[in-house]
């Protein structure tokens, strides 16, 4: 890891942290909330990014994490910590199954299954409306919302927790795509057949990359609910599949930095188009119909392409 | 109603959304089968159909009849020529690579909804059907009495669901012999088989596909239209034909018509039959489930032969 990069990136941590301490109110609870959404879209990022598995049913993943942390705490009771190791570890089983089957197909064949699978578990929340409370959806209890005495709804901690979290995510996946297995990845985003002409595993190294993808959606979604204590169906449908796909795609899909600047982006600008009209989507369609024609880079990407060919 | 004729009413409901989807899912097929383009948004011109038949029975105002005849031929028009920019202005600019084109196309459906929901808004709207006569339907019973025939309440139909059903029988034998038959059915099917060697003998092959991609939203926009007097008319409606003839497509094979055709067949009755026994919640989610797995385990759909 070169020292440039890591200056890069600290430094984005700390602007974070200090941003904490002079942001309006506002804009202090909308970065929050841009921090824990960013996770889940660093986790799509290594799934999509780096190992080029386009998935179109993350939602699925980010819902796991944010059912398992809220329906532990809802119907057990278990504290903020372990719910949400809890519900990391339902979106890296999820993916584990998801993978081992989905992973059997490629290209649009593995986006039309991903999409289908995130609608099944779509509608079982639906159906299992009963234990799940479907389409309602629930407020976790404060029981499960506090951390070291802390409550997690006093909007100071849930930045830094928001802050810690993400900055793990970030940091994280800056050393996992550094490691050797990191590039095997790389490796079967650019060219699968002579990766595994190579010796290596493919199939083995895509399903170990999509399940780190879904632990660190999981623990978005999980974060989701511990920080912003609701927890509803709407998370796990096909617009948050599209959503994560988007923020990537937009900041730059294969960059480490890329995830928050276009979860950033797409943050503010949905939240002034709102403003204007109901139909804020449109925004959203607009810009994957402009990104895919004239920046199928993105932002970061571009950077990239034009003054720092070696950013990670 | 006993379980028999309750059966039969099911089965009648299924036929028609058989012939809708069949209609729908010929046009998506269509569009995979020559371009290999998933086209995400052709839920949203199933809907741009039915919302243009209701825009043109608004402004023509005149009877149900020519109202519906007028709506018959102006959406798939405008929403075919829609499509036929949207492919010279989008997709061709993607040379077609399969992944961008889906991204692209996802775009394009949030574009068409929300521009929909900001001028047509979010109400569901009805259009008139041009006739609507009840029959009812006879049942057969063998009783105390011997062979009894007769009328049980409740079971009918009416006029225009079974034109619904002859409609898209015409229009899917009409598309069949212009595919077999015609010279420009014989210039698709040389793209389909080989676009570089379609080019060689100079086939105009992107005029070929915008022409395709407009044909298949077209085909999309006269499901709309024939379903509109029985549904109304909404800005989601796309979403849940999107996937019903994603499943239809999947389950007859990739681009491939008949299959296409005997898929949505089976879909729509099984679909009626099984909403009459389980919640359209588990329905939906065990015909999704399925259809995954036929994508795993056997890609090339239950009646596609080996693909290519």
């Amino acid at each position: 890891m070169s020292r440039r990069d890591l200056t890069l990136h600290l430094g984005l941590v700390a602007v974070l942290f200090l941003l904490h301490f002079i942001l309006p109110a506002y804009h202090h609870g909308v970065l929050a909330r841009i921090m824990v959404m960013a996770v889940y879209a660093i986790g799509y990022n290594i799934a999509f990014g780096y190992t080029g598995l386009l998935s179109l049913g993350h939602a699925m993943f980010f819902g796991a994490g944010l059912y398992g942390m809220g329906l532990a705490g809802l119907h057990y009771g278990v504290p903020a910590f372990p719910a949400f190791l809890i519900g990391t570890a339902c979106g890296a089983a999820l993916a584990f199954v998801v993978g081992l089957l989905a992973l059997r197909t490629e290209g649009v064949s593995f986006m039309i299954v991903t999409l289908m699978f995130s609608q099944v578990a779509y509608l079982a929340l639906l159906y299992f409306g009963a234990f799940t409370h479907g389409d309602d959806g629930f407020v976790v209890p404060d029981a499960s919302r506090t951390l070291m005495g802390l409550s997690l709804s006093d909007e100071g901690t849930r930045y830094l927790v928001a802050w810690v979290l993400f900055s793990g995510a970030l940091l994280g996946s800056l050393w996992l795509i550094r490691q050797p297995f990191g590039r095997v990845l790389i490796a079967l985003r650019e060219n699968e057949e002579r990766a595994r002409l190579l010796g290596y595993d493919t199939k083995r190294r895509k399903l170990a990359a999509l399940v780190i993808s879904g632990a660190v959606s999981a623990a978005s979604g999980a974060a989701y609910a511990a920080l912003f204590g609701y927890v509803g169906a709407t998370f796990a449908g096909v617009q948050y599949s599209i959503f994560a796909l988007l923020w990537v795609l937009l900041g730059g899909a294969g960059t480490v930095l890329g995830p928050f600047v276009g979860t950033l982006f797409m943050f503010y600008l949905i939240d002034l188009a709102t403003g204007l009209t109901d139909a804020y989507m449109l925004i959203a369609g607009v810009a994957l119909v402009g990104l895919t024609l004239f920046a199928p880079q993105g932002i970061v990407g571009e950077l990239r392409r034009r003054f720092w060919k070696d950013l990670p | 109603m006993d379980f028999g004729p309750y059966l039969m009413l099911a089965m009648l409901e299924g036929a028609v959304l058989a012939a809708v989807l069949a209609l729908m899912a010929s046009g998506l097929s269509l569009v995979f089968g020559v371009m290999r383009v998933v086209n995400v948004a052709h839920g949203e011109f199933y809907m741009l159909g039915a919302v243009v038949a209701w825009a043109v029975t608004t402004l023509l105002g005149a009877g149900p009849v020519l109202n519906f005849v007028a709506a018959l031929i102006v959406a798939p028009l405008v929403v075919g020529a829609m499509a036929a920019a949207a492919d010279m202005v989008i997709l061709k600019r993607l040379n077609y690579d399969p992944e961008r084109t889906i991204v692209a196309t996802i775009g394009l459906l949030y574009i068409l909804q929300q521009l929909t929901l900001m001028t047509y808004g979010a109400d569901a709207r009805p259009v008139v059907a041009p006739f609507n006569e009840r029959i009812a339907l006879p049942w057969v019973e063998w009783g105390d009495k011997g062979l009894s025939f007769y009328f049980p309440w409740g079971l009918s139909t009416t006029s225009y669901k079974l034109f619904v059903i002859a409609a898209a029988v015409v229009l899917i034998a009409a598309l069949k012999l212009f595919m077999a038959k015609t010279r420009a059915g014989l210039i698709m099917r040389a793209t389909q088989g080989d676009r570089e060697m379609a080019t060689a003998f100079g086939v105009p092959v992107e005029r070929v596909y915008a022409l395709v991609f407009g044909g298949g939203a077209a085909l999309a926009a006269l499901a709309g239209v024939l379903i509109v007097p029985i549904q109304q008319a909404h800005y989601l409606m796309g979403g849940d034909a999107l996937l019903l003839s994603f499943i239809v497509v999947i389950i007859g094979g990739l681009g491939s018509l008949s299959g296409t055709i005997v898929a949505a067949i089976l879909i729509g009755l099984s679909d009626g039959i099984i909403s009459v026994f389980f919640t359209p919640t588990l329905a939906k989610m065990i015909a999704t489930l399925a259809v995954a797995l036929v994508l795993v385990f056997r890609p090339q759909g239950l009646f596609g032969g080996t693909s290519r």
